[in-house]
């Protein structure tokens, strides 16, 4: 658990940070979203005091950070970031073996959890003695990932973690990181300026302006219910899109016709409009079929999930 | 010409002893310096490369040091260090220590700042990420800095000779001194191929991938200090007093080879530049050295000619040379040049030296005075009949005489004068008169007998010690061999002489080079 209690921060007469208080449960993954120079990157800075902050408190897990050595706190603290930030002199095993290696774990132990970790974030087995220079894009950002995870950190810091990467690959891998169950059971901050990626990884997203919180919410009410101008144009453009992701099946189940009682295997209802376009667009299937509640099935086409869609979203502009 | 012409091969074979002596002081005082150059270099990269403040002035400083010309470096260490090991290494030392300095600064400011921020995310202290970070990141630019602080030490080391620490600079300034061009090459061709080597061994090193490189990191700090350990290996033979000989001194039949040979002087030698020996010999770091009979420190240090009992110095009388060419070309040149014919005596030669020498009057005024005091001095004609060029060697007396020929040429003739002084030692002022670069310059019969002339050594020996016979017999072999002309000799004889410290010859009681050498043999 992560909390911050008025937390303030200046660089000269810039205010980068004004009062911020928020909090990160257990396991939850909060999205610190804004464009740049919102002061996103320097609150997540300041949780493992890579940045000291001028006022307020931070507290992780209950216990404030600077009763810590920051040394011992970051061992403790994993850290994803923006550039990747590889050692370029490490092979792939002396990287994801630096935290280890600073809390004096045995040759044995090190070993054994670099190789369970490159076998979940799918790294070859060969990559171990390569230098990161020569790995893809996409593997750098595995590794680093790993050598964040590799001592299993309760919380982890992740700044902008898919920055470097092309677009086709950032989609795939955050989707592969929303599925692994390493990262489920983690306390998660994370910066980032692109909304797809915060609507997709987020459970609370944090939207932040010029050093203050706008709006704290699920997306679903960052969307549905913004409260101001600044958050409803910051999601204007991408909006569709977005609304596609947020609302699952389980929202329009209601406006979907009642099913004809079909045999086979069914899809959950938190199944979201987008991937459940995907699926009825590249699979040969015409219909899906999705148990709700009280075990009630339906089975969905294509023209009946945009006309639920369409009909949910006229409800919601209305409320 | 004659039968002692040797090769280089012969002359290195000979050699060897020295030559392996002298490479070994050469590396050993190339490592050494670099070894401290790299202790304080690389704190004080690391210590700017933090606090960027300071860069500026360090760099600053650095760079200022790097800009002293090396002579004038190791002339501003004796009075601090003295001679030898100590002054040459911390002149060298100084050489290195800018492109260490800043390539560790470069290298250190130049890594990833994400590289280093990860380093500090992960919760490395901040010595942890100097070590494991920084400094392996920065490495290859500071090898290259190390690389090129090797190369500048192996060039200055040279120059060590001078102050009598050793090295390849014997060979060189010896050779330069004697015209012996296979000394020289003896000298100069090891100096270079070691510059040559150890640059494309630092340069293999520098571009070997993090994996070699971290392993060659743990072997060169002791390749350097074995190699530095080179510099103590050769020892020379113990003996109660010391000499300081000059290169050219530790060359010549006339000098160090004849004082083996004819009286059997066994002493503790170092090379040293004539521009110190004096002073280390006041200062008492040298007891005996080989000078110059009318030089001007002999009466400023209080030091005593010992006696050449068994006549081996040749007699040295000054005269111009000038190019026959130049004769026909200023038929009045002759006949002015010898308006100083007979005029200065060893005394006034010794005195004229000490002004210069001592009381740092500049030779121009010190020139002037001793024209005007002999009714020589004439105002110059400012006349436009052509240019004489005159040349001199590279110490005080040769100035003196130097600017005393163009004030009677400007004052009796309408040529125009350029003097070129300092041209070094024998070989470079007579090879520029050979190759009409200058028109006369002044040298000394002995000079002219053994260094230039070089005949067989048995009728060198039957008239080295008449000055008429040797003064006939250079002015003939000069006109014969080179078409250069003798003019009448000025007056005083400037040989080589032994020189100790008044008080040390009287409390020793040692007079005479036989006396030195029983001195030497009892104790």
């Amino acid at each position: 658990m992560i909390e911050l209690k008025e937390v303030s921060k200046k660089f000269g007469d810039t205010q980068a940070v004004n009062l911020v208080s928020f909090k990160v449960d257990e396991k939850e993954t909060l999205v610190l979203l804004g464009t740049s120079g919102c002061g996103k990157t320097t609150t997540l800075k300041m949780i493992n005091r890579l940045i000291e902050p001028d006022e307020g408190q931070i507290l992780i897990n209950g216990e404030a950070i600077t009763n810590q050595d920051p040394d011992t706190l970051r061992t403790g603290v994993g850290y994803v970031m923006q550039n990747i930030g590889l050692f370029p002199h490490y092979t792939v095993a002396e990287n994801i073996a630096v935290v280890p290696k600073l809390l004096k774990w045995d040759k044995e132990k090190i070993k054994t959890r670099t190789q369970e970790l490159i076998k979940k974030l799918h790294l070859p087995e060969n990559s171990l003695s390569m230098f990161p220079h020569e790995l893809s894009g996409g593997q750098q950002q595995r590794v680093g990932l790993a050598r964040a995870l590799v001592a299993d950190p309760a919380v982890l810091l992740m700044d902008e973690p898919f920055g470097a990467l092309d677009n086709v690959t950032r989609t795939s891998i955050q989707k592969e990181f929303k599925g692994l169950e390493e990262l489920k059971r983690k306390t998660i901050a994370m910066v980032t300026h692109d909304v797809q990626e915060a609507f997709e990884l987020a459970d609370r997203i944090c939207l932040m302006d010029r050093g203050k919180i706008i709006q704290i919410g699920t997306p679903k009410e960052l969307l549905y219910r913004p409260i101001n101008d600044f958050a409803r144009k910051f999601l204007a453009g991408q909006r569709l899109a977005l609304e596609f992701k947020v609302v699952n099946l389980q929202d329009i189940w209601s406006y979907l016709p009642k099913g004809t009682l079909q045999d086979g295997k069914s899809l959950s209802d938190d199944l979201n409009i987008w991937d459940a376009m995907e699926l009825l667009r590249s699979s040969d299937r015409s219909q899906l079929l999705v148990s709700g509640a009280n075990n009630e099935r339906k089975s969905v086409n294509f023209e009946q999930l945009t006309k639920g869609f369409n009909e949910f979203q006229n409800t919601q502009a209305h409320e | 010409m004659n039968e002692h012409q040797q090769t280089l091969w012969q002359f290195m074979f000979e050699q060897s002893d020295k030559l392996f002596t002298q490479t070994m002081q050469h590396v050993g005082l190339t490592f050494i310096s670099l070894l401290f150059a790299i202790a304080i270099g690389l704190p004080l990269g690391i210590l700017i490369a933090r606090k960027r403040k300071l860069s500026g002035t360090v760099l600053g400083i650095a760079g200022v040091l790097q800009t002293i010309p090396s002579i004038a470096l190791l002339g501003f260490m004796i009075p601090v260090l003295g001679i030898g090991a100590k002054p040459a290494i911390v002149a060298l030392l100084i050489y290195a220590l800018l492109p260490i300095i800043r390539n560790t600064y470069t290298g250190i400011i130049g890594i990833d700042q994400h590289v280093k921020e990860a380093a500090r995310a992960m919760g490395m202290s901040k010595s942890q990420v100097l070590l494991k970070v920084e400094l392996p990141l920065a490495m290859p630019i500071i090898l290259a800095g190390i690389r090129t602080a090797t190369v500048i030490n192996v060039g200055v080391a040279t120059l060590a000779s001078f102050i009598a620490a050793g090295g390849l600079g014997e060979f060189i300034f010896g050779g330069i001194s004697l015209n012996n061009t296979n000394m020289i090459l003896a000298g100069a061709i090891p100096a270079a191929l070691l510059a040559i080597i150890l640059d494309a061994l630092l340069s293999l090193v520098q571009k070997m991938d993090f994996k070699k490189l971290r392993k060659m990191l743990y072997i060169l700090p002791f390749v350097i200090i074995i190699l530095s350990g080179f510099y103590a290996l050769p020892s020379a033979y113990g003996s109660t007093l010391t000499a300081g000989f000059t290169p050219e001194f530790m060359g010549r039949q006339d000098g160090d080879l004849g004082l083996k040979s004819t009286y059997g002087l066994k002493i503790h030698t170092i090379v040293i530049s004539d521009a110190i020996m004096y002073k280390a010999a006041f200062s008492k770091e040298l007891d005996v050295i080989s000078g110059y009979s009318t030089d001007g420190r002999l009466k400023a240090f209080d030091l005593k000619i010992l006696k050449d009992d068994k006549s081996i110095f040749p007699p040295y009388y000054a005269a111009p040379i000038v190019r026959n060419t130049a004769l026909k070309q200023f038929p009045l040149l002759a006949e002015t040049l010898n308006l100083l014919a007979g005029k200065i005596t060893d005394s006034v030669m010794t005195d004229l030296n000490y002004r210069t020498d001592y009381l740092h009057q500049t030779p121009e005024r010190v020139a002037k005075d001793f024209l005007i005091s002999n009714g020589l001095y004439k105002a110059p004609n400012n006349g436009h009949k052509g240019m004489v060029r005159i040349g001199s060697k590279i110490f005080g007396e040769q100035y003196i005489l130097a600017e005393m020929y163009s004030m009677l040429i400007k004052g009796n003739t309408d040529y125009e004068v350029s003097t070129k002084t300092g041209l070094g030692g024998t070989k470079i002022c007579f090879d520029a008169l050979m190759n009409d670069q200058i028109d006369f310059y002044p040298e000394y019969t002995g000079t002219g007998l053994l260094v230039l002339l070089q005949p067989d050594p048995k009728i060198a020996k039957e008239m080295a010690h008449d000055k008429d016979k040797t003064y006939d017999y250079v002015y003939t072999e000069f006109e014969k061999k080179f078409k250069i002309k003798w003019l009448k000799p000025i007056g005083f004889n400037n040989s080589y002489a032994l020189m100790m410290r008044q008080k040390q010859s009287k409390d020793l009681n040692v007079n005479t080079i036989t006396d030195l050498k029983n001195y030497l043999d009892k104790n």
